[in-house]
């Protein structure tokens, strides 16, 4: 690995009486791709700007390899950026972009074309070469600025909502190219985005933020599946989630199985655990839309670890791969639920509109949150 | 048919919305500037104004070696005070850019305008002469025990110039700046810019359509004033600007005093037109049509995937 770890401890930082950053600590790890995600104004872009220098914390440190990196100015540090809005210098050709860090160095001009080109090729802009930015796509701007970002060799590549000015199926074709570049050259990337989906599908580990605090840092596995937070159950993907108190706890094969019960349902469910809880405690539960079965006719119990709603369809909505419906209990309570439609359907799905549906869970599907934090 | 019929209409229209302002230009521009050029012309009256035959005397005189020493410290000068102008306004224009309080600013550069200028001029006065402000502040504090000659010499001449003139440089910055996108300098940081380097390689360039404005706005008035050297300079501060007001109204040679107009007009021209050319170029640069992302989209995506193939067949 060519990339160096980076260290951030007990990271502060306060606009006013507004604290964009409190008490922040990440360990980002030698040649990862890690991700800051949360919605806008939870810090991520702060923490990003004070590792590459242009902002300082109230308190706290950032270490680079081991060493304190706060003291140096952004053109010190072993940090390169790729801008939010890529921040191409109008005035310089594609190629003078590139070359733009090298001619700082007055690198002589063979080798400083060589390399310069050797970049272009490796975003693909070989063809581009003379053209001034504003003759771009925003596709292609966007490989200017990584090259450009790349050729000074950094050892963390910082990447600030990279995408987020491309639009939906670019973006997901540049998602898997800068995957490749980052499995090609080896170094660290950080990533801000506030795009559960983008985060989810490159990083290797994903640190999520509200409020300029850090709520939790996870593989997109972990993060998905467990959430450590009902803020980050409900910002990454789809969920339901309903306030819970522990009715009783009792070991199940090598879990847990919980009864809970959720005044929003109208009765207690089941769910598994890894660790015991306190009767009467206060949780969040949290059942993922695609973890629900959905069936017309009522579904033969196969075990009492099955949790079965009745309820009526209010919305469905039809894309294609899969469904996705509003289903309202007898309560009055709304489930999301989503359908894979894996066969050939001749007439369409056969939940429809007010159709009468039964919905169910088994115990491991449902994930019970502890901490409870909005 | 449709297409061209409105194109008439447009341009018919063209010429009525044009038309004040073409009036006004050849009332107060053309029609004077042909005056000054016949005037050049013609033969000097006894008494001022002109009399015929038609002569090149006027420029023949130009060619005066005293008057060539004006013309050339004319030029100094007027070069001198712009460029301390733009070194001072550049750094105001790019404060007033990232100040929160940009009106206020603005509201400070644009105040002294509601000042005569000669008034200002002569508030100059009583700041730099011998018992002025400058000379009582020194000599109380005991800097110095003589007054320092501040007036009545081409450094003052240079001082209230760019007193003058510099709002007319700073506004000009100010717009362009404020339309900078300050990324850009965090960018060249980013990549191993310093911040003078950052300042010149890439926030000069980026505004030199304010720059040459700048230029052009002070350089041009700077180049044919005659009040300041008049009221503020001495012997060594005799301008284009004062020669043409003596042979106006001392001398009475009119012609003289035409044909100096006229070099002072051609040169303000030029400076125009090269504001204008190198705009008009600036903005046809823009102008140019970005690609569209869907044709490359097709490219990338195949090269992506053929790379991606040979990296799993035989990279690993």
């Amino acid at each position: 690995m060519k990339g160096f770890d980076v260290t951030v401890k007990d990271v502060s930082r306060a606009y006013g009486s507004f604290k964009a950053l409190d008490d922040v600590s990440v360990e980002i790890r030698k040649g990862e791709f890690f991700s800051l995600l949360g919605p806008s104004g939870c810090g991520k872009t702060t923490l990003l700007r004070i590792i590459a220098g242009f902002d300082s914390p109230d308190v706290g440190t950032v270490l680079l390899d081991g060493k304190n990196i706060l003291p140096l100015p952004p053109d010190k540090r072993q940090v390169n950026t790729v801008f939010q809005n890529y921040a191409l210098f109008p005035h310089l050709s594609v190629f003078d972009n590139v070359a733009f860090p090298l001619r700082l160095k007055k690198i002589p001009v063979a080798k400083l074309q060589a390399k310069v080109r050797e970049y272009l090729h490796l975003v693909q802009l070989d063809d581009h070469v003379d053209k001034k930015p504003s003759m771009l796509s925003g596709g292609q701007k966007q490989r200017v600025a990584i090259a450009r970002a790349l050729i000074n060799e950094p050892s963390v590549l910082l990447l600030d909502e990279p995408l987020s000015a491309l639009d939906a199926k670019l973006r997901q074709n540049l998602l898997v190219e800068l995957d490749h570049l980052h499995d090609q050259i080896g170094i660290t990337f950080i990533y801000v985005t506030h795009d559960q989906s983008e985060a989810l599908s490159v990083s290797d580990r994903i640190a999520v933020m509200n409020q300029g605090k850090v709520l939790q840092i996870g593989t997109p596995y972990e993060i998905y599946e467990s959430p450590a937070t009902d803020f980050v159950a409900r910002f990454i993907g789809e969920t339901n989630l309903f306030p819970a108190t522990v009715l009783s706890c009792a070991p199940f094969e090598e879990e847990y199985l919980v009864s809970l019960d959720i005044p929003d349902l109208g009765k207690s469910i089941l769910v598994t655990d890894y660790d015991p809880l306190e009767v009467g405690q206060r949780v969040s539960f949290t059942i993922r839309p695609e973890k629900i079965k959905i069936t017309g006719d009522e579904p033969r119990r196969v075990g009492k670890d099955i949790n079965l709603f009745k309820g009526i369809v209010e919305e469905p909505i039809y894309s294609g791969f899969q469904s996705k419906y509003y289903v309202s209990l007898e309560n009055q309570t709304v489930l999301k639920v989503i359908q894979q439609h894996n066969n050939y359907m001749d007439e369409g799905p056969d939940i429809d509109w007010k159709d009468q549906v039964y919905v169910s869970w088994s115990a491991e599907d449902g994930y019970i949150v502890e901490v409870i934090d909005t | 048919m449709i297409i061209s019929d409105k194109d008439k209409r447009t341009r018919r229209l063209g010429l009525v919305y044009s038309t004040p302002m073409g009036l006004w230009l050849s009332l107060f521009f053309m029609v004077p500037l042909l005056i000054i050029i016949i005037y050049s012309f013609l033969t000097k009256g006894l008494y001022g104004g002109v009399e015929l035959p038609v002569t090149m005397t006027a420029y023949k005189q130009m060619f005066n070696p005293n008057f060539l020493r004006v013309l050339l410290r004319t030029l100094w000068v007027a070069s001198l005070s712009t460029l301390l102008t733009i070194v001072l306004a550049l750094p105001c224009g790019y404060a007033m850019a990232r100040s929160k309080h940009q009106t206020f600013w603005l509201g400070m550069v644009i105040i002294p305008f509601w000042t005569n200028s000669l008034i200002r001029v002569y508030a100059w006065i009583s700041i730099l002469s011998s018992e002025g402000f400058v000379n009582e502040a020194l000599k109380t504090l005991g800097i110095i025990k003589e007054s320092l000659s501040l007036i009545y010499n081409q450094g003052a001449v240079i001082t209230v110039l760019i007193y003058m003139y510099i709002p007319f440089a700073i506004l000009p910055l100010f717009t362009t700046i404020d339309k900078f996108d300050f990324a850009l300098l965090e960018a060249a940081r980013d990549l191993g810019a310093t911040k003078p380097q950052a300042i010149f390689k890439v926030l000069l360039p980026n505004i030199r359509s304010g720059i040459i404005t700048s230029v052009i706005f002070t350089f041009i008035p700077i180049f044919g004033a005659y009040t300041v050297p008049l009221l503020v300079g001495g012997k060594d501060s005799y301008l284009i600007g004062n020669i043409i007001v003596d042979q106006v109204t001392k001398t009475r040679n009119w012609p003289l005093a035409s044909a100096f107009s006229l070099i002072i007009t051609l040169l303000s021209t030029l400076g125009v037109l090269w504001m204008m050319t190198s705009t008009a170029r600036e903005r046809a640069r823009l102008k140019q049509q970005p690609v569209k992302d869907r044709d490359d989209l097709q490219i990338n995506g195949t090269a992506i995937i053929e790379s991606s193939l040979k990296n799993s067949t035989g990279g690993r």
